[in-house]
């Protein structure tokens, strides 16, 4: 069963959004319902299912409804229509008292503009939760100190979040949604608004712990590249429809439609697909006038960047070994040039 | 649907104003002898007709009088009670002998403003300098100050909730808004008046008067302030499962508090000059000795008054202001210091 099933929900935004519903849900367009009854579609029908401890980032540019998709999960927004159910429970169902438990146990938040309380020091900002949860101060200062070291901002905990850099900032923000220990961790353009080489370093941190913690984690962002390094699964919206959601490779290898086409045209393939996604497997291979010397072994989980260049200097095939050191299939200049081209070529 | 029921308030509307029409023109006495003589003399669409006249003067004044028996003794309860007070304040700092009252003033501003010698210094300065200007202000500046303080508590006990339950609902903030228009843009003479008839001569109407002169700006910027927080804090703090009350004490009003004060500030400064007007009901203070001095076509003496509420005030801002300044760092400390 996956951790949080999404199942056919609408947002529409306007002062009488019911009345809307039923010209939404025979499929007008949202510029169409716009012009027609002044209502904006948020959200048309999107389904989605995440599994347990794994990482869903959904894209789209702004305006496409991944904000307020977010929003839906822990209530921040009420749905026109709709279920949404984590961990069993549906979220739709739950009465205000409930919702407060919810908030306070199952999920937190990380917000694009960090959303820290200037008010309070860095320590007192990551125990917010734990605060709410009706902690003593005692633990509830030595579980957030725990978390202050867990990204490395110990001596800054006494400082107001207006003291610290950008990065600092999330980091704070990243402590504090991990604080209270939550199986589910929603990150809403976290890293946006940083610089790209601290991004590059946020991204870095978020996967090492995210080996350590194995989390749920539903991760927004408008930039590919982010959700192609972070994203078990990707889903893309358009419009406040999900115009495709898959693993990174089927997004690249076989885009859905004309726009996420676009998206994915300038994206760096080397970097995205893995050996095991281009390899021919080991029984439709003719192995017989193989060379010993000329095979390079690779992890089948590792990607085409790092063994391209030693392909291209040696000449030689690479063999994709699984994690027991089984042959599972080989890789020649041939499948290389196929995978890393834009066009002709078709997951199967 | 909700265009039905916006079609049937301008159904009320067009009601309530027919039978407005008719009741004015039945309760006139220079109604013309019959219906009839509308039809055939137009002279009534030139200049307004005499009985196109709705009777409000005539129900306030009814309503007022019945108001006054019926609820009088209440008013009485809470002047005494006020009285009381104010007396009781204003005698402890008059037998207070005046050095003591200046250095008071000092200690308190030097605590609320942080430790800023620069501010403690100068409203010490004002201080002094209002007994010095003429020895019979001191009294009386205690007495305006007295009014003053207890008219800024009764604004901030009601101004501050009624401001954060019109930032909560939508629907409180449009009842309340016209109200507030109007407590601030009411001629003051109109509910000075009857404020005597509530309260007697003296202190009690003054006060009443500058709750209700001087609390418009501290609710408008109470509600503003606690609007203005940022969207996403409040986010942040509903996602970790904060209650509506732990949401408006733990961050919506430590964030507004710099607002907050702000209004708190202008409430003091529209309460001194209100305290002024409200001398021609016969308040005492620093009020009266201004209109003493214009009576007796006095400009030194008036002047002279004037100056010293000009001091007081210039006291009561700074001591105001710097307080506000110190919430401000605690609640937005400044960048970091290189």
């Amino acid at each position: 069963m996956p951790k949080i099933e999404i199942k056919n929900v609408y947002k529409i935004f306007g002062s009488n959004p019911e009345t809307v519903l039923p010209i939404v849900k025979e499929g007008a367009s949202k510029e169409d319902v716009l012009e027609r009854t002044g209502h904006t579609v948020g959200l048309d029908n999107v389904s989605i299912n995440i599994e347990e401890g794994e990482t869903f980032v959904c894209m789209g540019l702004s305006g496409s409804g991944k904000s307020t998709l977010i929003r839906h999960l822990n209530r921040l927004i009420d749905p026109t229509d709709g279920d949404i159910i984590v961990d069993g429970t549906n979220v739709m169902e739950l009465n205000e008292k409930q919702l407060i438990e919810f908030r306070k146990h199952e999920m937190s938040m990380v917000f694009q503009r960090f959303g820290l309380f200037p008010h309070k020091t860095v320590l007192e900002n990551v125990g917010y939760g734990l605060e709410i949860q009706g902690k003593e101060p005692e633990e509830r200062k030595k579980l957030a100190m725990i978390q202050v070291e867990s990204v490395g901002l110990q001596g800054f905990e006494n400082q107001y979040p207006s003291q610290l850099s950008g990065g600092m900032q999330q980091r704070v923000g990243l402590a504090r949604a991990l604080a209270t220990n939550p199986q589910i961790l929603l990150m809403d353009e976290a890293f946006s608004a940083l610089d790209p080489l601290i991004r590059s370093d946020m991204q870095n941190q978020l996967i090492e712990l995210q080996a350590k913690l194995k989390k749920t984690i539903v991760f927004i962002t408008h930039d590919l590249d982010e959700s192609l390094r972070l994203g078990d699964h990707i889903g893309i919206l358009n419009g406040g429809r999900l115009v495709q959601a898959g693993t990174p490779e089927e997004i690249i290898m076989s885009p859905a439609d004309d726009y996420v086409e676009a998206f994915v045209k300038d994206v760096n393939r080397a970097k995205v697909l893995r050996a095991k996604t281009v390899m021919i497997k080991a029984n439709e291979f003719n192995s017989s006038d193989l060379k010993l010397a000329d095979v390079y072994k690779v992890d089948e989980g590792s990607y085409i960047e790092q063994f391209l260049p030693k392909v291209l200097a040696d000449r030689c095939t690479v063999m994709v070994v699984d994690k027991m050191g089984d042959t599972k299939g080989y890789i020649t200049e041939k499948e290389l040039a196929i995978s890393l081209s834009k066009d002709g070529y078709n997951l199967k | 649907m909700k265009k039905i029921s916006k079609n049937i308030i301008y159904l009320i509307y067009l009601i309530l104003f027919g039978v407005l029409i008719v009741v004015s023109y039945n309760s006139s006495k220079r109604k013309p002898d019959s219906v009839s003589e509308l039809y055939t003399d137009f002279t009534w669409l030139i200049n307004w007709p005499k009985w196109l006249d709705t009777p409000f003067m005539h129900w306030i004044n009814t309503g007022w009088r019945s108001f006054i028996a019926d609820y009088g003794l209440i008013f009485d309860a809470i002047g005494y009670g006020l009285l009381r007070g104010y007396t009781e304040l204003k005698n402890i700092i008059v037998q207070a002998p005046w050095p003591v009252v200046i250095l008071g003033v000092i200690g308190i501003t030097y605590v609320i403003s942080g430790r800023k010698l620069g501010t403690t210094i100068f409203v010490g300065f004002c201080t002094f300098f209002i007994g010095f200007l003429n020895p019979r202000f001191w009294d009386k500046a205690i007495e305006t100050t007295t009014m003053v303080v207890i008219g800024i508590a009764i604004c901030v006990v009601i101004g501050i909730p009624i401001g954060i339950a019109m930032s909560r609902s939508e629907r409180v903030r449009n009842i309340i808004l016209p109200i507030l228009d109007t407590m601030q843009v009411i001629p003051a003479f109109c509910y000075l008046i009857p404020g005597i008839i509530l309260f007697g001569l003296g202190a009690i109407p003054a006060i009443i008067s500058i709750f209700i002169y001087a609390c418009p700006p501290l609710i408008r910027l109470t509600d503003l302030g606690i609007r203005l927080v940022d969207k996403e804090i409040i986010e942040a703090a509903e996602s970790f499962g904060a209650s509506k009350k732990q949401k408006l004490w733990g961050v919506q009003i430590p964030l507004a508090l710099p607002n907050i004060m702000q209004g708190i500030n202008q409430c003091t400064m529209m309460a001194l000059a209100m305290v002024v007007i409200a001398s021609m009901i016969g308040t005492r203070g620093l009020g009266d000795e201004v209109l003493l001095g214009l009576q007796q076509l006095n400009v030194g003496a008036a002047l002279e008054a004037g100056l010293a509420i000009v001091l007081l005030a210039i006291v009561l801002d700074r001591m105001t202001q710097a307080y506000g300044e110190k919430i401000q760092e605690r609640t937005q400390p400044q960048k970091k210091k290189n």
